[in-house]
């Protein structure tokens, strides 16, 4: 193996432009494969960190009645806040939500969304609720800049809302947009306005009543709450993991295409070479190696320009990656209508174990795709192969 | 009695041709003793490159037995065969076959690679080798830098650098001028009395035949005279 090695580095920086050409190609997909993964990876962390930051803090309780996905829910989902949560509460540690379902009418025309009610002088959640500090005859009102743009709305504008109270009586109110905020997380946006918890309270006459609570420390023993169901970060996050899985798939296929290329012209340069070099394998033979020894040599020789793609790609994909990861990635077009949480700039992360794992593929691979047409050498005649006859 | 280096007997080669067959050697009987330094010669196609591969084991032949070395070559296994070419023979083409891309250091090495010496024994071995050819000073160029007569010697130096007791030379003169023949002859003649390396050579070369203390006549598959140089 040590001789193959070095045969194979010999004959391979002997080969010169053909051999850097290719290294160059397998780099190129190394790099590129690497900085997509890394912006992956980076995405992940950054739609995590932007959801707890703006939506889940340290985890949830939800009304046991609550169901996201299901609107109609929505007015029975409620409940007195539990007494032995009031310490919590009370360092400003925990947040209580009051979710109802309502209607908007910016330009007359009629949308559906979730009123949120939170307490304005919270500090857990990074939403502006200072600006529901504020008094005027509307009730004030901050939105997502998804929903601004959607709905035409800005900020000092007023809108009549709807919506129903306990009884099922409809009510109507304007409200004054305070403020406007951006936040990558659509689930803290999209169809929702937050008005100040005691309004809200008031408006639906569920004083003291929340449907989420959101705590700030996730470490702590969390006992059962009565009427509420205790939601971890992990599984509030899941749902970016699963979104992120999808993405994968559809990004798979680039690679899969990026490794194609550098691998036909890998697989081109031994069929090639095997071709053209019948007469050093006949030689190989004369000397003493077994056809299996030559194939051998062979398919390190097409393996080692994957570690040399690897060398290479290190030289100018350190620097470049470390570049990205150090002053992000402006995404080309306009995210907020993508739906799904993604910043305007990404910070793709770079692990060990991504780069590991991506260079240990790729030298898979490329071994692969050297043996399979060296498999052709173990049946060549020598003589044959000495008289460089075989066609 | 000492056991001779090659023995030959009823050795028949055919090749498909076509539809049927061609015959290319017809019943060779033969035996070389160590030592010897032997030519087969005749004209093109009469089978000599042909017997050279046999005795090489890069060929087997079709019926009849050819002993080298105390191996049967038809029985060897692939890997046997490999073995026996590792250890004890020495080639050396018409084309001299060298490594592009090595230098000439390294095709001399490239043979003892496969045999685990030591770093230093391949030095050491190598740097004789080329002393054998007179090419010390041309270690560190590559083959394609090399004139003719100086690529064969790297060959030489190649086939000679493990000591192997049988070397097989074919047409080893035939891209060489008159004075470069001349001395790749001296070179082997000299190898050949100092080391006790048996060598045979292909040729319908002149200088080579000259050179020669057995020629065997080869014509149209058959030995046509076999004769000793007194
Ligand atoms: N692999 C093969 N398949 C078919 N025929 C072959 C093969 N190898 C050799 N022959 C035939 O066998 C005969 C002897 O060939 P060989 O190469 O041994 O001749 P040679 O004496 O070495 O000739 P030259 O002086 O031209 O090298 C030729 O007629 C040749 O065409
Ligand atoms: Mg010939």
């Amino acid at each position: 193996m040590k001789i193959a090695i070095k045969l194979a580095y010999r004959n391979l920086t002997g080969a010169g432009l053909r051999t850097w050409l290719n290294v160059l190609v397998l780099s190129f997909s190394f790099v590129v494969i690497l900085f997509m993964k890394g912006v992956m990876s980076g995405w992940d962390l950054q739609a995590k960190t932007d959801m707890t930051q703006w939506e889940i803090a340290g985890g949830q309780y939800w009304h046991q009645l609550y169901d996201p996905f299901d609107p109609f829910t929505l007015s029975d989902s409620h409940a007195p806040i539990p007494p032995q949560l009031s310490d919590e509460l009370a360092a400003g540690d925990m947040v209580p939500l009051l979710i109802t379902q309502g209607s908007i009418y910016p330009q007359g025309r009629l949308q559906s969304v979730l009123i949120k009610g939170i307490p304005a002088k919270q500090s857990l959640l990074k939403l502006p609720t200072h600006r529901l500090d504020t008094v005027t005859d509307a009730y004030p009102a901050i939105i997502g800049a998804m929903m601004a743009r959607n709905l035409k709305l800005e900020i000092g504008q007023y809108v009549t809302i709807r919506w129903r109270d306990v009884n099922g009586t409809f009510d109507a109110h304007d409200i004054l947009i305070t403020d406007i905020f951006s936040s990558n997380v659509p689930s803290a946006e999209a169809g929702q306005i937050y008005l100040p918890l005691e309004t809200l309270q008031e408006m639906l006459s569920l004083s003291g009543q929340a449907t989420i609570l959101t705590f700030r420390d996730e470490k702590k023993e969390r006992p059962a709450v009565e009427g509420f169901t205790l939601k971890t970060k992990e599984t509030l996050t899941a749902s970016i993991d699963e979104m992120l899985k999808t993405k994968e798939v559809g990004q798979g296929i680039l690679y899969l295409i990026l490794l194609l290329l550098a691998m036909l012209a890998i697989f081109d340069t031994q069929v090639l070479s095997i071709f053209k070099r019948q007469k050093e394998i006949g030689t190989y033979i004369a000397l003493g190696y077994t056809r299996g020894q030559v194939v051998g040599l062979f398919t390190v020789e097409g393996a080692l320009h994957s570690v040399l793609a690897a060398l290479v790609g290190a030289l100018y994909g350190t620097p470049l990656l470390w570049w990205v990861a150090k002053n992000g990635w402006a995404m080309p077009i306009d995210t907020s209508e993508f739906g799904v949480p993604i910043a305007q700039t990404l910070y793709p992360v770079f692990s060990l174990g991504l780069v590991v794992s991506t260079t240990l593929l790729v030298v898979l691979i490329t071994t692969i795709v050297s043996y399979w047409p060296s498999r052709k050498i173990a049946k060549m005649n020598p003589t044959e192969a000495l008289r460089g006859k075989i066609q | 009695m000492e056991k001779p280096v090659i023995s030959i007997r009823h050795l028949v080669k055919k090749f498909p041709a076509g539809k049927g067959e061609f015959t290319a050697l017809k019943g060779i009987d033969l035996e070389f003793n160590t030592g010897e330094f032997a030519g087969l010669i005749g004209p093109s196609g009469s089978g000599k490159t042909t017997l050279l591969n046999i005795i090489g084991s890069l060929d087997a032949p079709s019926t009849g037995e050819a002993l080298v070395l105390g191996n049967s070559i038809g029985q060897l296994s692939a890997k046997e065969a490999a073995r026996l070419r590792k250890h004890s023979l020495g080639f050396i083409f018409q084309s001299y076959n060298l490594l592009a891309v090595h230098t000439v250091y390294e095709n001399v090495e490239f043979p003892l690679l496969l045999l685990d010496y030591s770093a230093s024994e391949r030095k050491k071995m190598v740097l004789e080798a080329l002393e054998w050819v007179g090419l010390t000073n041309k270690i560190d160029s590559r083959p394609p830098k090399l004139s003719g007569g100086e690529c064969q010697r790297v060959a030489i130096a190649r086939a000679m650098v493990k000591k192997p007791s049988l070397v097989l030379a074919d047409e080893p003169t035939a891209n060489l001028d008159a004075d470069n023949s001349h001395h790749i002859l001296k070179t082997m003649e000299t190898l050949n009395r100092e080391l006790k390396t048996t060598f045979l050579f292909a040729t319908h070369d002149e200088k080579v035949i000259g050179y020669l203390r057995r020629k065997i006549f080869l014509k149209d598959g058959r030995v046509d005279k076999d004769e000793w140089v007194k």
